[in-house]
């Protein structure tokens, strides 16, 4: 019982870096049509920013998320006016891989050319670092500040989508753009905001997940398949489909890693194929990638 | 003016070359992580080897010394192949070094008779790499070499149930064999074993299944790199340490460059190795002044920069024995029995398996002005490769 329970707080904690890090690609992708292969570099861009914050200059951990998680959207902002912009919605999925991957790329390069290619660790404060006693088991303080986190994100953006003006003039557009123009509803920048919003959640899940997928150059490459998968899993643009797919997927690998640590990531793959022959648009998807 | 002395200058040296006393250039191919996350490895290749030449100079004898860097990225033996013949065809090198991982030294192993090039092995560390080829030297460690002293260690130190964890490819599966046999030889058992995918990042549930098994010493190997400081984090903050459960390894796992992350926490961890940078040596002293005059930093030196500097050693060595030519078997049987006093202490080359032999020592995390540091604590000394070697 009691490893039972050690594997399911292992497991949430892993779902809801997931999460956290996906919900923004998910947006993305089931919003904007876009298939931001980009997303994880941006995740990256965050986790570095946060890094050199806290270790060159010495702010403390929240303000550097904070700092990071705005820098990064300074950073992704001119790259959204002039080039995400012209692939929202219409264009074909080509082109949107192609240049995606391509930031990506250029991404790596710059981030190993500045940083070098070393691990760049995001030190935690010392509420934040070292066991946690739960009672059952002890458990890194971080896991559940990051638990924390992943539940405040969906609750937020939940009541953000779902309830506020935003929400609802994002809806409009995103279901028939046309109209919300002409109904004096400016398109233009509800997707810019939105995708800054995409950008400053990939950056939060960066810098909050960093001690579980480490900050590296090729972060932005290695983990893109799993925020993928994810998305993909849950069903586009949906933040419960989400949530649901990280913390399933998170259950299947971390019991797969506890169980038969040899067979690596057989267990996480083995889910997505089930559920995804399961459910062919994810979880809780509208078939919104039409 | 200037023109006419720089046509003379050119004239001089186009003479030069043509003359019978042609000084040639040796090529040198050194396979290494260049960029990925092991580059700091591959780096540490290059440290070393410019701290050797600039101790020695780029000339053996008559013959200029080239080395020529390219990148093995990660483990990826197609690529390492493929890269390995472009130096042998295309740059016709001599000499072919470095290597970090095992499986590219495998794929690189088949090539060198062929080609008639000796291969000197820099880091990857299974045994059974020498074995492919006769034209191979290892001047690193292998698993067998240093997991030995550790699991001797483990059960004078009171250890009777160890859970070992070790990442799931050639070296760890030799540091499984090479503990579980010399600790069941003590009289120690082994309660559970576990094998971590290479790309592991997340090992709370592998503390979780260690802490069930009911062990009092934990042994792992992962290859050094950011695995492992995730590892001895995991290690820490799921509560083990805080429990009792000491942590043995050998020290891939807490390279110098990883301990500012790991922090206090990670004070009292033991570790069994050939090289730590705190090595209290007038040649270490002296081979960490020289890489930081060379542009090195201290706090990014590693084992990797040693054993390409004694590699480097090897492969003047080579020169000097062959006159420059291309001759293989002369090269390796002239670094046969070589004997000299490294930066890691005193090394030799076993004739029978071409395998460094050194001390291996065992070392304690501590803080000395402020800054942590493996302390070496006990010297295992002239310990073969256990593996290979009967004795």
């Amino acid at each position: 019982m009691r490893t039972i329970l050690s594997i399911a707080v292992d497991a949430l904690a892993y779902g809801m870096v997931l999460f956290i890090i996906s919900i923004g690609l998910s947006i993305m992708m089931g919003l904007m049509r876009v298939v931001n292969l980009a997303h994880g570099a941006f995740a990256m861009i965050g986790g570095y920013l946060a890094s050199y914050a806290v270790r060159s200059w010495g702010l403390s951990y929240g303000f550097a998320i904070v700092l990071a998680v705005i820098g990064t959207i300074v950073i992704a902002l001119p790259l959204e006016r002039l080039l995400f912009r012209r692939i929202y919605r219409k264009s074909d999925a080509l082109p949107q891989l192609l240049l995606t991957i391509g930031i990506t790329f250029l991404v790596i390069g710059i981030v190993n050319f500045i940083f070098g290619p070393t691990l760049k660790p995001v030190p935690l404060p010392g509420v934040l670092s070292g066991p946690f006693d739960i009672g059952f088991r002890m458990l890194p303080t971080h896991r559940l500040f990051v638990i924390a986190c992943g539940a405040i994100t969906a609750a937020a953006l939940w009541y953000l989508l779902e309830r506020t003006d935003f929400g609802v003039r994002l809806r409009a557009a995103v279901d028939n753009g046309d109209m919300a123009e002409a109904l004096g509803i400016r398109t233009e920048l509800i997707y810019l905001a939105t995708f800054a919003l995409a950008v400053g959640l990939a950056a939060f899940g960066g810098i909050v997940g960093a001690e579980l997928l480490p900050i590296e150059p090729f972060y932005a490459l290695r983990y893109m398949v799993v925020f993928l998968v994810v998305v993909s899993v849950g069903g586009a643009g949906s933040i419960t489909g989400a949530l649901a797919a990280s913390l399933l997927l998170g259950l299947a690998d971390t019991t797969g890693k506890y169980l038969a640590p040899e067979f690596g990531e057989f267990f996480f793959y083995l889910a997505v194929i089930v559920i995804v022959f399961l459910f062919p648009h994810g979880l809780l998807g509208r078939g919104a990638l039409r | 003016m200037i023109k006419s002395s720089t046509l003379l200058c050119m004239l001089a040296a186009v003479g030069l070359l043509g003359g019978p006393a042609a000084a040639d250039t040796i090529k040198v191919g050194v396979i290494g992580t260049m960029s990925g996350p092991y580059a700091l490895f591959g780096k540490n290749f290059k440290m070393g080897i410019d701290a050797w030449v600039a101790q020695h100079g780029s000339k053996v004898g008559s013959h200029e010394v080239e080395f020529i860097y390219r990148d093995e990225e990660a483990p990826n033996p197609a690529k390492s192949k493929a890269i390995a013949q472009e130096l042998l065809v295309k740059d016709k090198v001599q000499y072919l070094a470095g290597v970090y991982f095992t499986p590219n030294a495998m794929a690189v192993a088949p090539l060198l008779e062929q080609a008639k090039v000796p291969l000197i092995v820099m880091n990857a560390a299974t045994s059974s790499i020498v074995e492919k080829s006769p034209f191979i030297a290892r001047t690193s460690f292998t698993m067998w070499q240093n997991t030995v002293p550790a699991a001797k260690v483990a059960r004078e130190r009171g250890a009777s149930k160890v859970a070992i964890a070790v990442t799931d490819y050639g070296p760890g599966i030799d540091a499984e064999a090479a503990f579980k046999k010399t600790f069941e030889a003590g009289g120690g058992t082994i309660v559970e074993a576990v094998r971590m995918p290479l790309n592991t990042t997340d090992f709370s549930p592998i503390m979780q299944r260690i802490k069930d098994s009911g062990a009092d010493t934990i042994f792992t190997f992962l290859p050094a790199g950011p695995p492992t400081l995730a590892f001895v984090k995991a290690y820490i903050d799921n509560g083990l340490k805080a429990g009792g459960i000491k942590l043995m390894s050998t020290g891939d796992v807490v390279t110098e460059p990883d301990l500012p992350n790991i922090g206090d926490a990670g004070l009292g961890i033991l570790s069994t190795y050939h090289y730590a940078v705190s090595h209290d040596s007038p040649e270490n002293k002296a081979f960490l002044d020289q890489l930081v005059k060379s542009g090195g930093k201290l706090d990014e030196v590693t084992m990797t920069a040693v054993a390409a500097y004694d590699g480097a050693r090897l492969i003047y060595k080579m020169i000097e024995a062959t006159d420059g030519k291309q001759d293989p078997d002369k090269a390796i049987a002239a670094v046969k029995n070589l004997k000299w006093m490294s930066p890691r202490g005193p090394v030799s080359i076993d004739p029978e398996t071409r395998h460094i032999r050194q001390n291996v020592y065992l070392r304690e995390v501590a803080k000395r002005d402020g800054k942590l540091e493996n302390k070496e604590v006990q010297t295992f000394e002239a310990q073969p490769d256990w593996a290979l070697s009967k004795q």
